[in-house]
């Protein structure tokens, strides 16, 4: 078999039994792989009704087809399974190098089942698959996890764990691999722990077969080319990593400060990927065969170390969304995510939410344990990010999400997020397109689900403007069906600055053998989507829950440069459905499923 | 008339990155871009107090012009 390993592992935690499976190649061809297979094979082996933490909750970690081969940037894994965040489908995406080493060690993916009575952890080495204890790792933070771990597994193994965080279930709990790459969003690290599964280590020895190997290499020189020549993948991510986002985004007057409450950051140059690279940048840090190597590694002053630095969504959680301007607070807090294993984007929100409804008087200092909550208290911030991975004191409250919180004070409308997700780093009441996309995210509040920052400020790959309405519905369609191909395919969506759908329908096409069009890639991705929508109308995500926080849709931003304005949803939302296929509920039409070959969905 | 002008990214190399400048009316951004000694082909996104603008946009006294070459990340 070509591109794919052909070998699904499935490992029953409950009864330590390991079996392995074939590839369904078929279904494969339908749903690409990772994101796409993973989801097909979780809603028909799971279905939308069981809770996250149910010891029939299943968790899926994928490859894509492209995984461990020499693509650019084919070195991604997802997991898959129900969030207990969301309560929707959970699909969170990571780089590094765990995924195509899983792939080299023979397996497409693997699917966990059960709950292990004690803690373990699962180690494959080829065909070697063997689940080992792991009460010892238990309690212990991601780098000393890996640290043991790999002083007892193969040299070169690549480890994907979770910390502290996972292991009490925080609902914003991440999957960390290579010591600092999360599988981040949705909880995923909390289903791993509630399974009291604590890390899958891998180590493979064999490649990916290759279908037309030269016509591979002339087609990758053109991607390489095509990529280096690009100014955002050539030059803007490489030098300065995500974090180029920041000064933009302020600019715009889109920059989220004081947990939404302001869209323009005073001091955002302080936090920006310019001051970052100027003084703390020790070394890029890539990925799995990456041209791109957004990556950064950067000099942390007051643990005297260096560590992974956080990318421009963690700058702005941890920075103006808690109104903070000290970048290294920001490092330290991207830090003790990585160890406890908590999803930055949530974690750094969750604080937002805690200072607003501080500021509101809701929280009062006698629940604080002596620790500040005002806006701008970089040090208690630091603080706080610790309490929520160790769910100390009001840090118990903080590991339960910004929403969960908020509505323990009778306002859950303060949190900043949709379907119970944070919200990412952009305010979408002056980004027209990108706040459909957050509605409709099937994540729940969430960026890279179709990425409309891309053509709405960046200009990419044509500049739209950001305050109209007109042919928004189309274009967050189509992004949101690329998105979900190209993380089947098991590449970063940072890839697709440069390279368009009949760049990915080649690659895949010359690894696997197949014949697919970029058309019929896209519809993939649309196929993917609407499963992802069915999964959530069965799991009970009703479609009112398309929508943003009150605050986006009614409070105009107070000042800056996008002063006045507020998110048009209701203005938005039918056209998207219509475009969609969908009914004017948003519920998918039969005529719909069947096009797409989900009839019996 | 005054204008302030932002530069970003790679566009701060061997600039100021943050400078209020004395122009003549009708200064157009060009003009400005041309006198920074900024090549036009590595300028993606131009802001004119935080609203999309381009290479012919008129600037007016106290306007902050934002300059970026191309950027992304997410």
């Amino acid at each position: 078999m070509f591109g794919f390993r052909g070998t699904l592992l499935r490992v029953n935690l409950t009864t330590g039994e390991i079996k392995k499976e074939p590839l369904n190649l078929e279904l494969a061809k339908k749903y690409i792989g990772g994101r796409g297979l993973g989801t097909k094979i979780y809603y028909d082996e799971v279905g939308p009704n069981v809770d996250a933490f149910d010891e029939k909750n299943k968790l899926i970690v994928m490859t894509g087809p492209l995984s461990g081969t020499q693509t650019p940037t084919g070195g991604r894994y997802m997991v898959i399974t129900k969030s207990p965040l969301t309560g929707t489908i959970a699909c969170s995406n990571s780089g590094g190098f765990f995924g195509a080493e899983l792939k080299n060690a023979g397996y497409d993916g693997i699917i966990v089942e059960g709950k292990a009575e004690k803690p373990v952890y699962l180690s494959i080495e080829d065909d070697k698959v063997e689940i080992k204890d792991a009460t010892h790792l238990w309690g212990k933070v991601v780098s000393e996890t890996t640290d043991e771990l790999k002083k007892v597994s193969p040299e070169k193994s690549r480890i994907m764990c979770i910390g502290p965080a996972g292991e009490k279930l925080s609902k914003i709990a991440a999957i960390i691999n290579d010591y600092d790459r999360a599988a981040g969003r949705s909880g995923v690290g909390a289903v791993m722990g509630s399974k009291n599964l604590k890390a899958i280590v891998a180590k493979g020895t064999t490649k990916v077969d290759i279908y037309d190997k030269d016509g591979l290499k002339a087609s990758l020189q053109d991607k390489m080319k095509k990529i280096k020549d690009n100014g955002v993948t050539g030059q803007g991510l490489p030098t300065y990593g995500t974090a180029v986002l920041v000064n933009i985004i302020n600019e715009n007057g889109v920059f989220p400060t004081n947990n939404f409450q302001e869209a323009y950051f005073e001091k955002a140059d302080n936090i920006s990927g310019e001051t970052m690279t100027d003084k703390y940048l020790v070394r890029k840090n890539p990925c799995y065969a990456c041209p791109i190597a957004c990556g950064r590694w950067v000099k942390i002053e007051a643990l005297n170390m260096e560590a992974g630095g956080p990318e421009y969504e963690t700058l702005w959680a941890f920075g103006s969304d808690c109104g903070v301007d000290d970048i290294q607070s920001i490092f330290l807090a991207n830090h003790y995510c990585n160890e406890y294993g908590l999803d930055t984007i949530s974690a750094g929100a969750t604080i937002a939410a805690a200072m607003e409804l501080y500021q509101k008087g809701l929280v009062k200092d006698d629940e604080l344990d002596g620790l500040s909550l005002k806006f701008g208290d970089k040090d208690a911030m630091v603080e706080w990010t610790k309490k929520m991975g160790k769910r100390e004191g009001f840090g118990d409250k903080l590991a339960e999400g910004s929403y969960r919180l908020c509505e323990m004070y009778g306002v859950p409308e303060l949190s900043m997020s949709v379907k119970k997700q944070e919200l990412p780093a952009y305010d979408p009441r002056a980004i027209q397109g990108h706040g459909l996309q957050y509605a409709t995210s099937n994540r729940g509040g969430c960026h890279v689900r179709g990425y409309m920052i891309s053509p709405e400020i960046l200009g990419l790959p044509e500049k739209l403007d950001r305050h109209t309405l007109e042919g928004k519905a189309e274009w967050v369609k189509v992004f949101q069906d690329l998105t979900a191909a190209i993380d089947s395919l098991g590449l970063c969506l940072f890839t697709s600055f440069a390279l368009g759908a009949a760049d990915y329908a080649e690659m895949l096409n010359l690894v696997c053998g197949f014949n697919l069009t970029s058309d019929e890639l896209l519809e993939a991705g649309d196929r993917i989507y609407n499963l992802e929508r069915m999964f959530n109308l069965d799991a009970g995500i009703k479609p009112e829950e398309d929508t943003l926080p009150k605050r986006l849709l009614e409070d105009a931003i107070p000042e800056g440069p996008s002063k006045g304005h507020v998110h048009r949803l209701s203005e938005l939302l039918p056209k998207y459905y219509e475009v969609r296929g969908w009914d004017e509920n948003g519920i998918p039409t039969k005529e719909k499923l069947e096009a797409l070959g989900l009839k019996n969905i | 008339m005054k204008v302030r002008v932002k530069l970003f990214a790679t566009l701060r190399n061997g600039r100021d990155k943050d400078k209020v400048y004395e122009l003549n009316e009708k200064t157009k951004i060009k003009d400005v871009i041309e006198m920074l000694n900024i090549d036009r082909g590595d300028v993606k996104i131009l802001l004119i107090n935080g609203q999309d603008a381009d290479f012919e946009t008129e600037l007016n006294d106290g306007d902050i012009v934002a300059i970026f070459p191309p950027v992304g990340g997410g």
